[in-house]
């Protein structure tokens, strides 16, 4: 594992389920170590299949996936099958929505830890469980010596969620892959773990991979945020980028319908047409077009990624015009 | 073209499709329905296909049998008896009263049949009933239905069957009395199981808060939800009603003498079973194809009906 | 007139006139039993003592933390499940009365789920999902399905593509609409909304929003609207309630209670919502700990053992809801003139 290469680079990931349904189309992404991404999108864009093809975990007999994806400069798609075990959770672990499907109900969170452990290297049961503790504390569950011995389901929403990250930093990964894992969350939790998260990227240097469809918590927890959209990544900047100076037509529609930006009680959102695509029956060129204020024929092109500022890029044909429209309308708001 | 339902739901676990409220077009399937999701999944099940295809033969035997059987069924001949299979003139053999079993095994499908598929059919109807009515309704009503339905698990199925019969005297109409009330409790209680796992599902609320009344609510809201999984298990006890059926008259407490029936040939050959073996399990032979078949079809319906909606 | 046969239009029934509420709870009470291995029998104090008014036309949105009893007090306001005490006036009416028996209240009083799946029959056709409330009403198999094709054609979505589709061929969105659809068959002037928006994507979810908009207008509808999203909640309420383990926290305008919450609780659950501006991310998490279990609330408060202001009374007196200014209540000590809270103010402030 080269030291200097980036966490995380992406290719041209494609990913073909039966041959025919293309949910990821070529995406491009590069994550430098100790940052974090942001993939937002809904469903059906793709978000949480890239998400599973970083690790391998689509099932190999229906799937089709092309690209190139290296993690840590090293070619995660050549992997053996061997390697491929040695991988997962030695250097990317992942956690989910669902805390549950994570862990055995029918053992403590501590055993599965301590196994977790040491399937992966050479300790001694006393050893394991120390550092079990040791992740417990890490993570801030309280009275983490009891909860150890506590089953899955006698944990509480929050705690499980707490519990399941112990688990994926049980062999301490470099990359941590994260699907939804607030989305099933009070709000008044999901601002502790995106907290929880930050401060452990920011002390273990991970770099981590966060899945959502919500723009806040991208916001809170993201360096960079990129945006997919029918299985490609439309627009992808820095936080303030994206949020400040979206450049792509979609991105600003979302920023633009969101509740918080209506302008007087009783008013009606900005509210984006239509519904995602059908990837059966996905537009040709921009898939974004049907829905789209600055649609025009050229569209029906593959769009050209422009880099309106550096480090942000956008797939559109229209990056500035939809840019200007999106200034004009959020200086509207400012007056207003 | 077909919508790739069960790709898409790997997506990001919901099903997609354009939400079309403004703007594209998108291309639709026609719609189906459940049942016609149902038989088209059916159809391509070579298994349940071939399955239905015995069924459908034994049923249309059994109806053209009196015109089409080679011989008279019940005209023996002293002389011709226990022929072995492959005979010139008795193809399938012929029996101790040496009738000609080809056509006794064609007339004997009748009756079989009918005393097979109707206690279950009865018993489909009214198990459904009670149970839906028990799993909705709930609390008290649905103790004491059950409780009352549990004393007849007490017994193994054949056992009840051969008292009731023994009780009620021997007779077609009693054997049917006695299989149905053995199916009552075993459908009643699949159709409170599946009911009680609806009736908490929010729109069976949605129905509530509409004014319909439970009677309404269970016709229109419940009955097409669960009538599939009832009636997967009620096929499922077609081949064990044949079978009981025929122990039954086995016994001589169904189907009397001289009337083909399966079982009952199976009980009047057995002293040849030394002499002519082959001639002897043909009965059994009929019997276990078609229960088989039975078993065999409802299982590909129970497949057909795991459709992930 | 209205579509239901020997009713007459809703609007005409309005007995009260504007001023008072449409719908009135006072005192509401629901426990669970459960049994608890080890524990034995215990109670969940889902809904433990709610009083609130729903003023006619508006918008009151609900919202709290999981297990707060949000949920179970729209299932207590449409009479899902029974409640253990309280009473509920529907246009100065008692619900369950003679004069207002639940199937009369349920022609007014409709409901929208969370879940658009789980609310729509799979082996129904969305035109049949609508039309079975006009039709159990007494409304003709034709008049319904028609009456059913106006109101999709009304929610955006076209008859002619839609009313015979099954629930599982259309999008969550669309399906969300037709829920909608469907408690709007029956003329209803009261709607609930249970997390309606909250299972949506984010584009779809401003559309629904903008529909209901629409529809609350042209119907002229009274709102209920419970969510845990508190900006999708200020943007459409006219009020809204608080609400911690069973009881209410705060009530009043929502332009008052979500810009200038009183109660800290309010004050903590806007905190936690994430900041849309990458440089003012939250440093500090507002509350700690998951939401309380309400088995054994705590004693006094029930907010404070997660309370920044907690002081030792709030353990030991459990606050009333108290008028702080027109038509805003709060219940804290720390709120209440004479309270013994320190931050107290002295006498009461003249409103």
């Amino acid at each position: 594992m080269s030291e200097d290469a980036p966490a995380i680079e992406v290719s041209g990931l494609t990913v073909t389920f039966g041959g025919r349904l293309r949910a990821v189309d070529g995406v491009d992404l590069r994550l430098e170590r100790g940052q974090t991404v942001a993939l937002i999108g809904e469903s059906g864009s793709g978000k949480s299949v890239t998400l599973r093809a970083l690790m391998r975990l689509h099932p190999e007999r229906r799937t089709d996936v092309g690209g190139h994806v290296r993690i840590g400069g090293r070619d995660v798609m050549a992997l053996s099958r061997r390697d491929l075990a040695a991988y997962r959770g030695r250097e990317v672990a992942m956690i989910f929505q669902e805390p549950l499907l994570a862990f055995d109900p029918v053992y403590t969170v501590g055993r599965q830890i301590t196994e977790a452990i040491r399937t992966h290297e050479p300790v001694s049961e006393s050893a394991a469980r120390a550092r079990a503790l040791a992740l417990f504390e890490r993570v801030r569950i309280p009275s983490p010596g009891r909860r150890l011995d506590a089953y899955p389901h006698e944990l509480s929403g929050g705690m499980r969620q707490r519990a399941m990250i112990a688990l994926a930093l049980a062999c301490r990964p470099k990359v941590l892959l994260a699907d939804e894992p607030t989305t099933a969350l009070d709000a008044t939790v999901q601002i502790q773990i995106l907290l929880l998260l930050r401060e452990l990227q920011r002390e273990l240097g991970l770099s981590i991979v966060f899945v959502t469809h919500d723009l806040g918590a991208a916001v809170e927890i993201a360096d960079r945020i990129a945006v997919m959209y029918a299985g490609r990544i439309v627009e992808e900047g820095s936080a303030a980028q994206v949020v400040r100076t979206p450049h792509h037509p979609y991105t600003i529609g979302l920023l633009r319908s969101r509740a918080e930006g209506a302008l007087v009680k009783g008013a009606r959102l900005e509210a984006i047409p239509g519904g995602p695509p059908d990837l059966a029956n996905r537009p040709s060129g921009c898939a974004f077009r049907p829905r789209c204020f600055l649609a025009e024929g050229r569209c029906a092109d593959d769009p050209p990624v422009v880099t309106p500022a550096p480090g942000q890029r956008t797939a559109c044909w229209h990056a500035e015009a939809a840019a200007t429209a999106g200034h004009a309308a959020s200086d509207a708001a400012a007056v207003a | 073209m077909t919508q790739p339902v069960a790709a898409s739901v790997a997506l990001d676990g919901g099903v997609r499709t354009a939400d079309l409220a403004a703007g594209q077009e998108p291309v639709f399937a026609p719609s189906r329905g459940f049942w016609g999701h149902v038989g088209h999944r059916l159809v391509r099940d070579p298994v349940a296909m071939a399955a239905g295809a015995v069924i459908l033969l034994v049923i249309l035997v059994a109806v053209l049998s009196p015109w089409i059987t080679p011989m008279d069924p019940y005209k023996g001949s002293m002389l011709r008896r226990l022929r072995p299979l492959g005979d010139a003139t008795y193809w399938l053999g012929s029996d101790e009263l040496g009738r000609d079993m080809m056509s006794r095994l064609m007339l004997g499908a009748r009756l079989s049949l009918f005393i097979g598929v109707t206690p279950v059919l009865i018993a489909f109807v009214i198990g459904s009933a009670l149970g839906i009515l028990a799993g909705y309704v709930g609390g008290w009503t649905n103790t004491i239905l059950m409780r009352t339905i549990d004393v007849f698990f007490a017994f193994p199925s054949v056992l009840l069957a051969i008292a009731l019969s023994g009780a009620l005297g021997a007779g077609i109409f009693n054997s049917i009395v006695s299989l149905t009330c053995v199916f009552v409790p075993q459908i009643a209680r699949v159709a409170e199981s599946v009911t009680t796992g609806i009736r908490r599902r929010d729109y069976i609320d949605a129905a509530k808060l509409s004014g319909a009344s439970a009677l309404t609510i269970m016709r229109v809201q419940v009955l097409g939800n669960v009538i599939g999984p009832i009636f997967v298990y009620a096929t499922s006890l077609i081949s064990v009603s044949m079978i009981l059926a025929s122990g039954l008259s086995f016994l001589g407490l169904g189907v009397r003498p001289p009337e083909p029936e399966w079982g009952l040939m199976l009980n009047t050959l057995r002293t040849a079973i030394y002499v002519n073996p082959a001639v002897a399990a043909l009965p059994g032979l009929c019997i276990f194809i078609v229960s088989i078949s039975f078993n065999l079809f409802s299982d590909g319906l129970r497949n057909a009906m795991e459709v992930r909606q | 007139m209205s579509v239901i046969p020997g009713t007459p239009d809703p609007f005409a029934q309005d007995r009260g006139g504007p001023a008072q509420p449409l719908l009135t709870v006072a005192g509401l009470f629901k426990h669970f039993p459960v049994r608890k291995a080890g524990a034995g029998k215990q109670v969940v104090r889902a809904v433990d003592g709610v009083d609130f008014e729903v003023l006619k036309g508006e918008t009151l949105g609900i919202v709290g933390e999981s297990g707060c009893g949000k949920s179970t007090t729209a299932k207590l306001l449409m009479g899902l499940i029974e409640r253990d005490a309280g009473t509920l006036l529907y246009d100065g009416q008692p619900v369950g009365a003679r004069a207002m028996p639940w199937r009369a209240y349920r022609r007014q009083a409709q409901m929208v789920f969370q879940d658009s799946y789980a609310s729509l029959n799979p082996r129904m056709t969305v035109e049949q999902s609508v039309a079975f409330g006009p039709r159990v009403n007494g409304v003709p198999g034709r008049q319904a399905v028609e009456r059913a094709r106006a109101l999709l054609a009304r929610v955006g979505l076209e008859p002619h593509r839609f009313a015979g589709r099954y629930p599982h061929e259309i999008s969550g969105g669309q399906r969300q609409r037709v829920n909608i659809a469907r408690a709007l068959a029956l003329e209803p002037r009261l709607v609930l909304l249970d997390e309606a928006v909250s299972a949506l994507d984010k584009s779809v979810e401003a559309q629904v929003l903008n529909l209901l908009l629409d529809l609350k207008q042209e119907f002229g509808l009274t709102y209920v609207f419970i969510s845990h999203d508190l900006n999708v909640v200020r943007f459409i309420s006219d009020r809204v309630m608080v609400m911690y383990l069973g009881r209410v926290a705060e009530i009043g305008p929502s332009d008052t209670v979500l810009a200038a919450p009183e109660h800290p609780y309010t004050g903590a659950l806007l905190a936690s919502m994430p900041s849309l501006d990458p440089d003012a991310r939250t440093e500090v998490a507002p509350l700690a700990g998951d939401p309380p279990n309400p088995i054994n609330p705590p004693s006094g408060c029930r907010f404070h053992p997660r309370c920044r202001l907690a002081e030792p009374v709030c353990a030991a007196s459990e606050p009333p809801l108290d008028p702080l200014g027109p038509g805003h209540s709060v219940a804290c000590l720390a709120r209440q003139p004479g309270s013994g809270h320190g931050l107290a103010p002295r006498e009461r402030i003249a409103a």
